[in-house]
């Protein structure tokens, strides 16, 4: 398990440093900045020097930095960085080495209990929060009141809800994200596109509220004869995931959701699929290299969801070679610009309405260069958002909440499809 | 109010000064500011020590941060200052009594991690109440306080009924508790040499049921502690997979691997085919779901799931476009799946694997590049319908003159042309525009070859051999062993062409190198050529046995091992823990019942290492192997059969031996309790193992 845990900047200075195992020394932080951090190639989130290996993950300009000595298993210790992380950023809304240096105290306080001689323990935010907090004194005379209450807290079946959470008007939000990969070849065939999908919910809801969630899921809906007329607008759902507080044993035997929220914000679950999923934007890249000095683009790029809705921030980057000189571009819509640092030509669109197509045609010069090398030509890649849109068709199709005072509660839903690896070649 | 202006660098006088002042401190702001500064400069590595007196002193303090700094301090120092551990232990003394039980959990969990003898003399009486205390969350904190305490003294641990404590709390009513418990047990299992972890079925299936009520981290240390329940009977590991197999669901991928693994396991005690595929079957989705983790936990996966596939390859076999490399992949993500695609690659997919390989291999990265390359030629080897296409690829790829990529292609060349003989001749002349690029030894060695098996084809062999040899005595070992060979073939296909560069090399090879394979193979070929042409010509120049991507497959024995370590660091550098952790336990399959027979087609010798030029010796058609020849499994019909029996026929003794390899450890092993040991001779002598072994039969 986890022998020491450290927090570095960019510079390599040690920003935490705190050991759980008598196997290891302070001075081991040395050799992790001299060999990851001063090191401009690195290669492997792990490295292991001797019988030691350091696990790191890099967030804004901290290294986040976990050693052990032990055959430990690997996808716990980065999966407990990552926590680490979500723990910082829920406290000091941003985990950065300005963020860790104003509140080292209070890290260390929370690294002694998220972890017991490298065992992760509790993680949850909302428990942590009743007994750590960043005004101590408060969090005193809390825990003499009822430490009883936080040590159930800590241990018991639900350790990501307090019991005793009590809202005027019971609301939840669900937000379903849909973040759609492609990767088109050359000859404009897809190689793959897939969706992962996110639901976020917001609960604000009190007491101890049974929740059940549905959605137009293919199996589900098709085990019920009832439904399988309408089984087309059913989704495939290739695989999905659950946050903690969703019984498991329920989805496996019968496919239900059912769960007791966290208060507040939580990713309830993700989910994968493969099947049937609409693109909303198509690409044809034209590119010709012309001699050895100019190439010439025409990008023509259209909206393949309902006119009804509109794309936001869209943006498409467009790579040219690395001895581009300068570019010549016009668009039919939005600015397009060169942007040497990025070697690509920017080309954004603020508002882009459903089934519009737009086209950017350019070339770039190009300095000569002393040996030739061919241009690797990476894909085009693009950026946007589609608010009311899911590629794979998912929609939610009920919430409901039990408790036993039997409050009536307003639920609300949105849909939003973003880009995640949208990518074009050419 | 930051903390952060207190990080800066503080003289030990002026610290210590401030902790004594006398100055009024309402709520004690100006002492923890103090501690505050005391603390940052620890983190910043420098030595605070000397300071022990006067921060033990603010323990009497009655505040709960100023104690949390104390103990931090205490944590980091008692090792090198043992008298200041002592001026606490009344203090902890103290707190172990404590109402509140979050400040009796800290007492214990800090005496803990303080390793020196008189605070552990104190620790075991506390240690004690607190296993039974009536909070949960004392309970869970002290399950995890044996496991410490084991590391420090393990006959304390093993002899003063922590175990059966510990063993207790595995029914506890909490499911931390119980997850504490386990993954205590689970360590010390794993480094003592007395105790061994051995659940039942009935305890495992406890065990299950507490899962659901579990935090994601006590999902992991239960699932991990369910790789040492040993199906009797194949109802049992499906019943049990069946349990589990809920978890592949969960969020949190250090769960959803650690499922996988138990799963794995448990396949090898089902009867089943059917069962089999159907847990391959859920297998599928919940790796490729990884990939959307984190780049790091992508790896973690990625390299996993390179050991699953190999094990069952119908597990993810349509699944082939997910291992596609995104341009913005790190690169650790994309070598580990282009391993992977080539793993998936078959007749189906083999036209899209080929484009993207070739797309690879026009990116930025050299190794990646390399290994793309590589790839293609591999992929030429393993399929023989794609050959055609390959080649052209490689030789497009050539047409670059990107010298990393041409070098890359020659080396694969020569196995395509020893895969296909005869096939590709027509391409020697590109490669042969190339040959003045070439100044790695391994396409030097490959492209020599290529020149001395179609001496009689290429018109000028003799000028691009003369060509090669003016460099003889600078190039490494592996250059000149070839080049030797090759001459050699020249001289027996053309001999007047030959004639004057045979003696110049077997001259250099026999008298001026130091090298005892070359100068071995020098004075061979010396004797073969002086004694008899004609029985030169049938060793040197016979025919090559075939070669294929099979022997690409790790060592069965190996996998078996790594696949009982799934998300573990070994299972990452596929290599057995063993070999990179002292002392490790290793994992076998245990036999019973209900175990499969292991089907491992070849042994162990068909797998040659690329370092072997032992090899060069044994092989004797005279045909020499270079480096690359473990591509080739043609020593299995030349050396003896080491054929692996099945776990079923073998001793203990094999079984150890196969597993790992270690002697040392298992004659250590053999004259201590073995704990293994009697399931070998029937499942009936079991009960009556030594007290020490534990069978928590509850």
């Amino acid at each position: 398990m986890i022998s020491a845990f450290f927090i570095y900047n960019q510079k390599g200075e040690v920003l935490i440093s705190r050991l759980y195992r008598q196997d290891l020394k302070r001075s081991i932080a040395d050799i992790f900045r001299i060999q990851v951090i001063s090191n401009t190639d690195v290669r492997s989130p792990i490295i292991t020097l001797g019988s030691t290996s350091f696990f790191h993950v890099r967030h804004e300009n901290l290294y986040i930095v976990a050693l052990t000595k032990w055959n430990a298993n690997a996808a716990l210790i980065f999966e407990f960085c990552y926590r680490f992380i979500n723990i910082g950023r829920s406290y000091f809304g941003k985990l950065d080495e300005e963020a860790v240096k104003a509140n080292f105290v209070l890290i260390y306080e929370l690294l002694d209990e998220v972890l017991d001689f490298g065992y992760p323990q509790n993680s949850e935010t909302d428990t942590l929060k009743m007994y750590i907090t960043t005004e101590s004194v408060k969090s005193e005379r809390a825990m003499r009141e009822d430490s009883a209450k936080i040590t159930i807290q800590a241990t018991g079946a639900t350790s990501w809800r307090r019991s005793d959470v009590k809202y005027r008007k019971n609301e939840a939000f669900i937000d379903v994200i849909e973040s759609v990969n492609l990767l088109l070849s050359t000859q404009g065939n897809v190689l793959r596109a897939d969706v992962a999908g996110q639901i976020m919910m917001r609960a604000y809801l009190s007491g101890t509220p049974e929740c059940k969630f549905g959605l137009n899921d293919k199996v589900l809906l098709e085990k019920d004869p009832s439904n399988r007329r309408k089984s087309s607008n059913t989704v495939e759902i290739d695989d999905c995931q659950f946050h903690q507080c969703v019984k498991l044993g329920k989805f496996d035997s019968d496919r239900t959701i059912s769960f007791i929220p966290p208060d507040g914000e939580f990713e309830l679950m993700r989910y994968r699929t493969s099947d049937n999923i609409n693109l909303p934007f198509r690409v044809h890249p034209v590119v010709t290299e012309i001699g050895k000095s100019k190439i010439e683009y025409k990008i023509l790029v259209k909206a393949n969801f309902s006119s009804k809705l509109n794309a936001n921030n869209v943006v498409l980057t467009i790579p040219t070679p690395l001895n581009t000189a300068g570019v010549t571009c016009s668009v039919s819509a939005g600015k397009a610009k060169y942007v040497p640092a990025e070697n690509s030509i920017v080309w954004k669109i603020q508002r882009f309405q459903g089934q519009s197509e737009f086209m950017l045609t350019g070339e770039a010069n190009l300095t000569a260069m002393t040996h030739k090398k061919a241009w690797s030509r990476p894909p085009i890649s693009m950026d946007f958002q589609v608010l009311m849109f899911t590629s794979s068709g998912l929609l939610v199709r009920f919430l409901k909440v039990f408790e036993k005072s039997n409050y009536q509660s307003v639920k609300w839903v949105r849909y939003m499809t973003k880009a995640g690896n949208y990518q074009i070649r050419f | 109010m930051s903390d952060a202006k207190f990080f800066q660098r503080g003289k030990i006088q002026e610290l210590r000064l401030e902790l004594n002042s006398d100055k009024k401190d309402r709520n004690h702001t100006r002492k923890k500011a103090t501690l505050k500064k005391i603390v940052a400069n620890m983190t910043m590595g420098n030595d605070m020590s000397s300071l022990y007196p006067d921060v033990i002193a603010c323990m009497a303090i009655p505040v709960l941060e100023v104690k949390k700094m104390v103990y931090l301090f205490l944590i980091n120092y008692a090792k090198s200052k043992p008298e200041m551990a002592l001026d606490a232990i009344n203090t902890f003394r103290r707190d172990v009594e404590d109402p509140n039980p979050l400040i009796r959990a800290l007492a214990i969990r800090t005496m803990g991690y303080i390793h020196v003898d008189k605070v552990t003399a104190c620790l075991i009486q506390p240690l004690r109440h607190c296993m039974r205390d009536q909070d949960p969350y004392v309970r869970k904190t002290a399950a995890v306080c044996v496991a410490k305490l084991f590391m420090q003294d393990r006959h304390l641990v093993e002899n003063a009924g922590f175990i059966d404590l510990l063993r207790d709390m595995l029914v506890d009513s909490n499911p931390s508790v119980v997850a504490n418990a386990v993954a205590a047990l689970t360590e010390i299992s794993e480094r003592s040499d007395h105790i061994q972890l051995k659940l039942n079925m009935s305890i495992a299936s406890k065990l299950v049921t507490a899962l659901n009520e579990c935090s994601e981290w006590g999902q992991t240390y239960i699932l991990e502690s369910l790789m040492f329940v040993v199906p009797q009977e194949p109802g049992d590991a499906e019943m049990l997979a069946e349990r589990i197999a809920p978890r592949l669901q969960h969020a949190n991928s250090a769960v959803v691997l650690t499922a996988v693994k138990v799963i794995v396991y448990l396949m090898n005690y089902m009867s089943k085919d059917e069962d089999i595929s159907n847990m391959c079957k859920k297998l599928s989705p919940p790796l490729v779901t990884l990939l959307s983790s984190g780049p790091e936990v992508q790896y973690v996966g990625l390299r996993n799931i390179l050991l699953v596939i190999q094990k069952h390859p119908e597990i993810l076999k349509n699944d082939i476009k997910i291992f596609f490399c995104k341009y913005n992949d790190p690169i650790y993500v994309k070598m580990a799946k282009l391993e992977i695609m080539f793993r998936l690659a078959s007749e189906h997919n083999v036209e899209q694997v080929l484009s993207e390989l070739k797309e690879y291999a026009t990116e930025v990265d050299v190794d990646f590049v390399r290994k793309a390359v590589r790839s293609i030629g591999r992929l030429a080897v393993k399929i023989e319908s794609t050959a055609q296409r390959c080649v052209e690829a490689l030789l497009e790829l050539i047409q670059t003159k990107v010298n990393y990529v041409v070098q890359e292609s020659i080396v694969v060349i020569k196995d395509i042309f020893r895969k296909y003989p005869n096939q590709y001749e027509s391409i020697i002349g590109v490669l042969c525009e190339n040959l003045d690029n070439l100044d790695e030894p391994e396409a030097k060695a490959a492209m020599i070859w290529i020149i001395g098996q179609y001496a009689d084809r290429i018109e000028n062999s003799d000028e691009l051999l003369d060509d090669f040899l003016y460099t003889f005595m600078e190039e490494t070992v592996e250059v000149q062993l070839a080049l030797l060979t090759a001459t050699v073939k020249l001289f027996i296909k053309r001999p007047t062409a030959g004639q004057d560069l045979v003696p110049k090399v077997l001259k250099w090879a026999t008298e001026e190198v130091d090298n005892p394979d070359l100068r071995d193979r020098g004075y061979i070929y010396w004797r073969l050529l002086s004694t008899d042409v004609a029985a030169a010509k049938v060793v040197v120049l016979s025919e090559k046995p075939h070669i294929s991507t099979e022997t690409d497959n790790m060592d069965p024995v190996l996998l078996e091992e790594l696949l009982l370590h799934i998300a573990s660091l070994s299972a990452i550098y596929h290599k057995a823990p063993t070999t990179f952790i002292p002392h490790c336990k290793p994992r076998f399959l245990i036999p019973s019942p209900a175990l499969r027979r292991q089907n491992y087609g070849y042994g162990r010798g068909t797998l040659m290492h690329q370092d072997s030029f032992s090899s060069v010796h044994s092989n004797s058609n005279g045909e020499h192997t270079h480096k690359d020849d473990d591509l080739s499994n043609s020593s299995s019909t030349r050396e003896p059969q080491h054929q692996r029996l099945s776990y079923h026929e073998q001793s203990f003794d094999q079984i150890a031996e196969a597993s790992i390899g270690n002697q040392e450890y298992y004659d250590q092993r053999i004259n201590t309790e073995n704990p293994y040991r009697t399931d070998t001779t029937g499942t009936a002598n079991s009960k009556s193992t030594a007290g020490d072994l534990m069978s928590f039969d509850l």
